[in-house]
């Protein structure tokens, strides 16, 4: 079995968003960079999990990023993973980035492509699927268990108001997301042996960019919390019908 | 030169989010001076024709057994066929499950560049610029969008459904039957519950609410409102709530038109899952809670005290 991880660089949560050059690009000052979650909680470790299973597993990680990105991968290889591929590139759009990982899954010829849901900067959910169509394999979003029976896996995908079961045969690509799998923390023997393995970098293939962000926005300030005394709590549903008109 | 939309539908019933963008889309054909039909895979049983309420001129339909059910590749190609046959050139998914699962792919095959997650409608004084969500509803990003086929997903409640009245003519299109790579083999529905990611109205409880047993509160304000419920992840961690109603970060994220936090103090992760929403009360008896910071409507009291007596008021208001 060989598993690819696509894993990518994100703010962390805590960060503040601001923009610079006239609100054109993201302002990376003092911002803490994390893996994705989704990358690292749900796909990564259900796939460190798969190889605990079937110890004859090789787990390969991806990446497109400059080489800042390189203490993200390490961190990465510390949970798991035989060895990583950095595709030397930075781009904003999902089709660029999608082909770039194409380019390493063709080479690999993988049984399973797992990315996480989302990346929490630029939420587009979309490098899963475009990857799947670029390898012509089946795709499942948002999946929440991922069960491997031979060349066969079971996945539940949520749907709205609960989730669907399928079988799907290998290969194939995946998204991952809450319940697929437990958060870890890398051991220190995790953290030894990452040093270590390899790291591969590739420069990226010729690739269109399908669309460029041309600047950036912040929403408007909250106009501030109106506050109701807690004795007169019939004012909120007053103010909910007639003011904001929700209700 | 039109606009395609993408009617999602669930088991032969059409979603809620595709009238949302069967109006977005009309919107969009209204503003270019083209005209919008709608697209549906798989059987429905659903009326087709009364879909032309939201505008929309014709809808074209593939009913092949095989598209019963997503799968993202044959829904993509089968997609793909029928925007060469009809000739449109912008596209429009609801940012929901499916159009999360088939817009990227679609987008991948056609080479056309896609805005996942839009919030308003385009602008096209100059190009094709579609605001969205970014840092995870922190801030927007304009997309401008390079390909001459532009594809949307527009994230639910970003845009209301408007009924202009219509019927609209279903066509049949001639696209040749594929063969399934992802079979499905069960559908679990929470059945009477309204689901969280479709609700207009939400309401949360989080760990003031103490316990399990105390979950009536936010069960019954939720009943009077119509509301579906919700609950913040030390909750959902302590099984207190099923998983599914976890709203944050990592758990589901809501966009409703009303979001009412009962006992949660709203940490930064919480409010990522629900900074999309368009009126935020919160009721939390810390004053220095941080949620207040990101609401519209607070309240600082005991959520013991206080919730009924909102309740009541809301039964009071919906009988009047």
């Amino acid at each position: 079995m060989k598993i690819l991880v696509c894993v990518t660089k994100t703010p962390d949560t805590t960060s503040k968003i601001a923009f610079t050059d006239n609100n054109t690009k993201f302002a990376q000052a003092g911002v803490q960079w994390i893996i994705n979650p989704y990358d690292e909680w749900y796909a990564l470790v259900r796939a460190v999990e798969i190889k605990e299973k079937y110890p004859s597993t090789t787990i390969h990680l991806v990446t497109v990023g400059a080489a800042d990105v390189e203490p993200i991968i390490r961190k990465a290889l510390a949970l798991g993973g035989d060895e990583a591929y950095r595709v030397n590139a930075e781009s904003s759009d999902s089709f660029y980035v999608a082909s770039q990982i194409a380019a390493i899954a063709q080479a690999g010829a993988y049984d399973l492509v797992f990315t996480g849901k989302e990346t929490l900067d630029y939420n587009g959910a979309s490098i899963g699927g475009m990857l799947a169509e670029l390898l012509d394999l089946p795709y499942v979003s948002g999946a929440t268990k991922l069960e491997l029976n031979g060349t066969t896996a079971t996945i539940n995908r949520e749907i709205e108001g609960g989730e669907e079961v399928c079988a799907v045969p290998l290969p194939l690509v995946v998204s991952a997301q809450k319940g697929m799998a437990e958060a870890r923390i890398p051991n220190m023997r995790g953290i030894m042996a990452a040093r270590t393995k390899p790291l591969k970098v590739a420069e990226p293939v010729q690739t269109d960019l399908l669309t460029t962000i041309q600047s950036y926005e912040l929403p408007p300030a909250k106009t501030g919390v109106k506050m109701i005394p807690a004795d007169k709590p019939e004012e909120l549903v007053t103010l909910l019908h007639e003011e904001a008109k929700v209700i | 030169m039109s606009v395609l939309v993408f009617i999602d539908q669930s088991e032969g019933h059409i979603k809620k989010a595709s009238y949302e963008v069967l109006s977005y889309g009309a919107k969009i054909a209204e503003l270019t001076g083209t005209t919008a039909d709608g697209i549906v895979l798989g059987t429905v049983q659903d009326d087709l024709p009364s879909l032309g309420r939201f505008g929309i001129r014709k809808v074209y339909q593939v009913s092949h057994e095989s598209l019963n059910g997503l799968d993202a590749q044959l829904y993509a190609d089968a997609l793909a066929k029928a925007i060469q046959q009809v000739g449109a050139d912008v596209v429009v998914f609801s940012h929901n499950v499916d159009g999360r699962t088939i817009a990227p792919r679609l987008s991948a095959r056609l080479k056309a560049g896609l805005v996942a997650g839009a919030v308003s409608l385009p602008d096209t004084s100059n190009g094709f610029v579609v605001k969205k969500n970014v840092f995870s509803g922190k801030a927007f990003a304009n997309v401008a969008v390079n390909t001459p086929v532009k594809i949307i997903s527009l994230n639910p409640n970003a845009y209301k459904a408007t009924e202009v009245g219509g019927t609209a003519e279903v066509v049949n299109l001639d696209i040749p039957a594929a063969t399934r790579k992802v079979t499905i083999t069960a559908v679990n529905k929470i059945s009477g519950e309204l689901p969280l990611t479709e609700a207009e109205l939400v309401v949360s409880g989080g760990r003031g609410l103490k316990g399990p047993e105390n979950w009536h509160l936010v069960e019954d304000l939720a009943k009077a409102l119509g509301a579906a419920t919700a609950c913040s992840r030390p909750v959902a961690d302590s099984h207190w709530r099923p998983h599914h109603e976890h709203v944050g970060q990592t758990g589901v994220v809501v966009s409703p038109n009303l979001y009412i936090a009962l006992g949660i103090s709203g940490s930064i992760q919480h409010l990522a899952g629900v900074n999309r929403s368009k009126v935020i009360v919160v009721v939390n008896k810390d004053p220095e809670a941080p949620f207040f910071k990101a609401a519209d409507y607070g309240i600082v009291g005991d959520v013991f005290d206080v919730v009924p007596k909102i309740t009541e008021a809301v039964k009071k208001l919906k009988q009047s």
